[in-house]
């Protein structure tokens, strides 16, 4: 019986520290990936590594492999098993498919429903593949997963709210301009924050990005970050009639654009919709802009309360998708059940006397004249054909040579004979 | 036939409702196709009966009131089929289930034949008033979207409109495309009217109440578009705008009948 084993760490039970020590590029997974497939253990196997975690998914006869695969990654990775074991988490069976599944749907994420994980899981699967390190279990389990992920992207409200601050001004801008190509930015000062907040604006494609500083050089730095235009602080006025979203996030202490300013500015611009996402703590954008028709101004306690909002509604939506994959855990589990010897052959068995019964029911309706033990005898017949039929077949499953993949040929088994669960096809 | 149009129109305002509470696509493709459906029977009803009175049936209030729910349902085809802006669908389904409903109850008079209520001016007329009318109508439902949306953004609490309206430029823009093609719409109709009045009362403007509440409505949307191009009255000063053109022309074609009279007055009894 094959045993699904998934080992690693993440971002909950490892430091940043070690997580960067323990990570795997794509070259090295490929490497990793055809060495670990030597280990007469184990018969597929699968890294998954990203910023936040490491992650081996392996199949294997035993459980002794662990603490080989532990090894091979000290080895690896030139570090000590015992400097990483104690954040080293160990799943088998069902706690390994659930665990990959929940990690597929952003359900084990740092911020929990964030899109990229699915494309990250995805691309290890492919390298997986490209090794050939992925065979029928792995391959069934990991489209299982993406199916899943996508059933709680779609059916649960998990990726809909952003919960960062940078994400929220960015669905705000996405709600009130209808095209972000066709705007330009201008972000006032610098910070962490402010910065998320452009580049993800640039993820939009906005038009064009301008950066203002007190310092010109370092809005001539943070522009060629952001492939965009450095221009005076004093400009920001008349900057105002063009660009239709600001980010400011100065050190100022008095606010550094006044209703005043943006008055005259909307008059120029014909009231075409500024958006000022002020970011600085005093703040930068006088309040009263947003009373002004036309101009919206979110600060930081507006986008926080936003984002603290989402994050309770991401929290209810999660029990849903929970549900979704504890469901297509048993689902996996009842195929995987059904993945072995005994109940293949009895479902071959089965359908074929199912066939034999329902062929000789309805020739038999017809033969009214055959008396009672003509009958038995042409059904003993038929039977005895269909047993003789698929006599090698089943003597080929039985005869589990060491050398061979069961699972692959049993998998064959059931698609030649059509035999999986209806739900699964 | 016109009842099952009607019905249509209910299942179709019962699948938007149920769309905007849980946002199934599946949902709100049915009531779109439900809608289509309602406006096409509704059509081959108008046919019909317009065949066997043999003109358009426009003669009392019942037929108008038939007649301008077509005209906005078919508006409403194209401007979703443009501009896929899927909860102008709510808005249309209320429409046209409200004025079907008055289609319904509303007692149906006898139609005296009217040999005035015959020719091309009148029934370019008809067209175009009506046609015009629901692209403002729509416009003021985009305007009311736009409202909604514009509300919670402001108050900075996104809250159930959110995520289910698209964002407000794009409402202004639906808004604004609908305002132009019931304003030049509306100015055609109000010129054959004209055309027609002539030819049969021979004068072309005969201070009509209608007339003058026409005017009034083609004069809002036409300062409104001015002030759009010239001064910036765009977004929620344009959506108020198009609420209060809209009111006014609903007053224009059931109100001025009911309260005021005129020459008009006969087709909507």
């Amino acid at each position: 019986m094959p045993h699904i084993i998934l080992i690693g760490v993440n971002h909950k039970t490892a430091p940043v520290e070690l997580r960067e020590k323990l990570s795997f590029s794509r070259e090295e997974t490929l490497a990793a990936l055809k060495e670990l497939k030597q280990h007469p253990d184990i018969k597929e196997v699968l890294i998954f590594s990203t910023c936040n975690r490491t992650e081996i998914l392996y199949v294997s006869g035993s459980d002794s492999s662990v603490d080989d695969v532990a090894a091979f990654i000290s080895a690896q990775k030139h570090i000590d098993v015992s400097e990483f074991a104690s954040a080293l988490y160990v799943l088998h069976r069902d706690a390994a498919v659930r665990h990959i599944f929940r990690v597929a749907s952003s359900l084990d994420s740092m911020m929990v429903g964030e899109p990229q994980i699915l494309g990250q899981v995805k691309q290890a699967y492919r390298t997986a593949v490209e090794a050939g390190a992925s065979g029928v279990l792995l391959n069934r389990m990991m489209h299982k997963a993406f199916s899943i992920a996508k059933q709680v992207r779609k059916e649960t409200g998990i990726g809909d709210n952003a919960v960062s601050i940078s994400y929220a001004a960015v669905e705000l801008a996405n709600k009130i301009f209808s095209d972000l190509s066709a705007k330009s930015v201008l972000l006032l000062g610098a910070g962490e924050m402010a910065e998320l907040a452009v580049e993800h604006l640039m993820s939009h494609n906005v038009k064009q990005v301008l950066v203002a500083n007190r310092t010109f050089e370092n809005a001539v730095t943070l522009a060629e970050k952001f492939r965009g235009q450095a221009m005076g602080f004093e400009e920001r006025e008349s900057a105002l009639a063009d660009v239709d979203i600001i980010i400011s996030s100065t050190g100022a202490t008095q606010y550094v654009i006044t209703a005043d300013q943006v008055k005259k500015a909307m008059k120029k611009r014909q009231y075409r919709t500024l958006f000022f996402i002020d970011i600085a703590v005093p703040r930068d954008i006088d309040p009263k802009i947003n009373t002004l028709s036309n101009a919206y101004v979110y600060d930081i306690d507006d986008l926080k309360t936003i984002v603290a909002s989402n994050i309770q509604q991401r929290e209810q939506e999660t029990v849903k998708a929970e549900r979704f994959v504890a469901q297509a855990v048993v689902k996996f589990r009842k195929w995987l059940d059904s993945l072995a010897i005994v109940p293949t052959i009895k479902a071959i068995n089965d359908k074929m006397t199912a066939i034999v019964e329902m062929e000789c029911d309805k020739t038999l309706a017809h033969l009214d004249h055959l008396s009672e033990q003509d009958r038995a005898a042409i059904r003993r017949m038929t039977r005895a054909i269909a047993s003789r039929a698929i006599h090698d077949p089943i003597l080929f499953l039985r005869n589990t040579g060491t050398h061979r993949d069961d699972s692959l040929y049993l998998n064959v088994t059931r698609q030649l004979f059509n035999l999986d669960m209806p739900d699964e096809q | 036939m016109l009842q099952f149009a009607f019905l249509l129109y209910l299942v179709s305002l019962a699948g938007y409702l149920f769309y905007l509470v849980y946002q199934k696509e599946p949902v709100h493709r049915t009531s779109i196709y439900l809608i289509t459906a309602g406006v096409l029977v509704h059509f081959a009803a108008i046919v019909v009966m317009g065949a066997a009175m043999g003109g358009l049936p426009v003669h009392n209030l019942v037929q108008s009131l038939s007649m301008a729910a077509l005209a906005f349902g078919g508006m409403f085809l194209f401007v979703q089929y443009k501009f896929h802006l899927k909860m102008l669908g709510l808005f249309a389904a209320i429409i046209l289930s409200g004025t079907m409903l008055m289609v319904m109850v509303l007692p149906d008079t006898q139609v005296v034949p009217n040999d005035i209520l015959k020719g091309f001016w009148f029934y370019c007329h008809i067209l175009l008033v009506f046609t015009g009318d629901a692209a403002l109508g729509l416009a003021c439902g985009a305007g009311i979207l736009y409202l909604l949306q514009e509300k919670g953004i402001k108050a900075k609490s996104p809250g159930f409109f959110f995520k289910r309206l698209p964002s407000l430029d794009f409402l202004d823009l639906v808004s604004h495309a609908c305002i132009i093609t019931g304003f030049f719409l509306l100015t055609f109709g109000l010129i054959t009217g004209f055309v027609y009045a002539k030819a049969i009362w021979g004068r072309f403007w005969s201070w009509d109440f209608k007339e003058v509440f026409s005017l009034g409505a083609w004069l809002v949307y036409a300062v409104l578009i001015h002030l759009r191009l010239y001064s910036g009255w765009r977004g929620r000063k344009s959506a108020i705008m198009t609420i209060v053109g809209f009111a006014i022309i609903i007053f224009t074609f059931l109100g001025v009948n009911m309260f005021l009279g005129g020459h008009h007055q006969e087709f909507t009894k």
